[in-house]
């Protein structure tokens, strides 16, 4: 970087009167901020906010895909879609998933980043290796995994099967098809949460440790009385990230039936295929404007209340990591 | 694509914090010792379950059908990838997409790094009017999910005549909130105040302090967002499955359409499956640093 810029001979302080030159700087100054923020602004007020509130005025309309808007009707699309048990259905579904690969997840996440948080040969290599399944775009996991767990020749069920037991419907059943989307999900993220873990880890001051070492507690007491504590807000944050992400589900639920949106008896439909069919198969834009906004509530509802447990949790802790709370 | 543009405003003040890392003793946790046979056998472990998948699906592409219906799977590639390549090429446009998806993801990164540079840059050193009041409106647009907008959007395209153009997918995603969140945050701390005023004082007009000033001390943090935008706008696929047509597709819509078809051939399917991934597996030899340190600052989360 240079700060040898040439001195342009225009700039003469000492003049009385401010030169056209000197007010086009004054000009320069006030307004260069504006322009370089508003390309963000512009674009996102066309694509993000004329959207956003589009939704809501074609949810309190009946509008059909092809039709086109109707009449006005209040909540009644809201009402249609809170009394529709496809709906409960697909958010039961949608907990579910996110359930089955949140926990393992998060526990084996924490586990390797504990393991990766020593003093290992070849650390890039290993960081490198947990992550390889990050790079897999959703759709060939999908892909890979819904053939793994195929029921009539699966890799999974012929290994079962070696095994003498009896194939597993994956796709058929509720909780296996549940639990094969999960595995997706846990297979391409847990390597990801692991390295953010793995950071929070190391901001750790080592000397605890040792002292905690001296004092005779082993390594165990000191993953629970030292390592978890520190990395609580990190950990809160990872659950909160993966809750959203678990909420927009859809690329693996999508293909892993590709004809039906979410299993032939719905086993596995998320609230966003739901929000699929209902918009583009049913052709009920009114009602799938409302889910979107049932969705949008939920994740705003969930983040609220991860801003109040992180926030009770870094007040509660007597010696607060450096938090990242300056803006 | 899920978790790659959740919300990371909520969480932020939570996160690990950019710089935290402090330099210390490499001390490993257990007394200093280093790590033994156990911690390698967990990690071997933990690489053969990440790598197997796309192991099996590389054998099975290489093989006919009737090899997943054996009771133990092969473990080496058979010779009849080029078969089911061919396969592939004939059942989707696959060039055709892949090209559609590098020009995507490519323009949605120049984009996106662009902009989120600019604004964040503004953000973090230049003093104006509503800054704070600003920055807040960002953060909170990080907050709304995609799926909020798909369906005016849609009607959007379809009024523009856009459906089944790949503009369509490129102007949502030509800003995001996020990048210039993190833009800022890399920013504030990166540049010295002193260093854009001596700049200013030596007579560079705003633009030519952002250029000899901001972007070279940003360019770290720009490749990382450029990374992240990338796999970000590659890995998408509910919005172009929506708006682009089975004509003209991207490289993940194209590999959808392989399990959508009539008659499916699994060893095609995973021979798809394994040659659309095999950019992202380059981007990752060349780059796997860069993006494992920007997955260790925590920050990009989103």
């Amino acid at each position: 970087m240079t700060t040898t810029l040439s001195r342009p001979d225009t700039a003469r302080p000492d003049l009385p009167r401010p030169t056209f030159r000197q007010r086009l700087q004054v000009w320069d100054v006030k307004a260069s901020p504006y322009l370089y923020i508003s390309p963000f602004f512009i674009v996102f007020a066309i694509v993000g906010l004329f959207p956003l509130l589009f939704t809501f005025y074609v949810s309190v309309h009946d509008w059909h895909l092809l039709k086109g808007q109707g009449e006005f009707v209040g909540l009644q699309n809201f009402r249609d879609v809170l009394g529709d048990r496809f709906f409960w259905n697909s958010m039961v579904n949608t907990f579910s998933i996110f359930l089955l690969s949140a926990i393992p997840q998060l526990a084996v996440a924490l586990f390797l980043a504990a393991v990766l948080d020593q003093q290992l040969r070849a650390r890039t290599f290993w960081r490198m290796s947990i992550l390889l399944p990050y790079v897999v775009t959703p759709v060939a996991v999908a892909l890979i995994f819904t053939n793994m767990f195929g029921e009539e020749y699966g890799l999974i069920n012929n290994l079962l099967g070696n095994l003498g037991i009896d194939p597993i419907l994956w796709k058929t059943e509720t909780l296996p098809s549940h639990f094969a989307i999960a595995t997706m999900v846990n297979w391409r993220w847990t390597g990801y949460n692991a390295l953010i873990l793995l950071a929070a880890m190391q901001s750790v001051p080592r000397d605890i440790y040792e002292s905690a070492a001296l004092d005779g507690a082993g390594p165990f007491r000191r993953f629970f009385s030292i390592t978890l504590p520190s990395i609580r807000p990190t950990m809160i944050f990872v659950v909160i990230t993966s809750t959203i992400g678990g909420l927009q589900i859809f690329s693996e639920p999508r293909l892993f039936d590709a004809v039906t949106a979410g299993g032939s008896q719905r086993q596995f439909q998320t609230t966003v295929l739901y929000l699929w069919e209902m918009a583009f198969q049913r052709q009920n834009f009114g009602e799938a404007s409302a889910v979107a906004w049932l969705l949008f509530l939920i994740i705003v509802l969930v983040g609220l209340v991860n801003f109040m447990i992180s926030k009770s949790i870094a007040t509660a802790d007597t010696k607060p990591r450096r938090v990242r709370s300056k803006r | 694509m899920q978790r790659a543009r959740a919300v990371p405003g909520t969480g932020i003040d939570s996160g690990s914090g950019k710089p935290v890392r402090k330099s210390r003793k490499r001390g490993s946790l257990v007394d200093g010792r280093r790590p033994g046979f156990l911690t390698y056998g967990i990690l071997l472990a933990f690489l053969i379950g990440s790598a197997y998948p796309l192991w099996w699906s590389a054998v099975m592409g290489s093989r006919s059908n009737e090899a997943l219906g054996l009771d133990w799977p092969p473990l080496l590639p058979g010779g009849n990838f080029w078969t089911n390549a061919a396969e592939v090429f004939d059942t989707v446009p696959f060039w055709k997409a892949l090209g559609n998806s590098i020009l995507i993801s490519g323009t949605i990164t120049v984009s996106v790094v662009l902009f989120s540079t600019l604004a964040g840059y503004a953000f973090a050193k230049l003093k104006f009017r509503g800054n704070g009041i600003l920055m807040v409106a960002v953060i909170a647009t990080m907050a709304i999910p995609t799926q909020l907008g798909i369906i005016p959007l849609f009607m959007v395209m379809q009024r523009l005549g856009w459906t089944g153009e790949v503009g369509a997918v490129i102007v949502p995603s030509l800003v995001t909130a996020f990048g210039v969140f993190f833009m800022r945050q890399y920013l504030v701390d990166t540049i010295p105040d002193e260093l854009i005023e001596s700049a200013r004082m030596d007579g560079a007009n705003m633009i030519k302090t952002f250029w000899h000033v901001a972007l070279p001390a940003a360019r770290p943090a720009m490749a990382i967002l450029s990374l992240f935008t990338f796999m970000m706008a590659w890995t998408d696929f509910m919005w172009p499955l929506l708006v682009l047509g089975s004509s003209n597709p991207t490289l993940q819509t194209a590999l959808s359409q392989l399990q959508s078809a009539r008659y499916v051939d699994y060893s095609v399917v995973l021979t798809g499956a394994v040659l659309a991934t095999i950019p992202l597996l380059i981007l990752f030899v060349l780059a796997g640093k860069q993006l494992i340190s920007g997955i260790m600052q925590g920050a990009v989360k989103g």
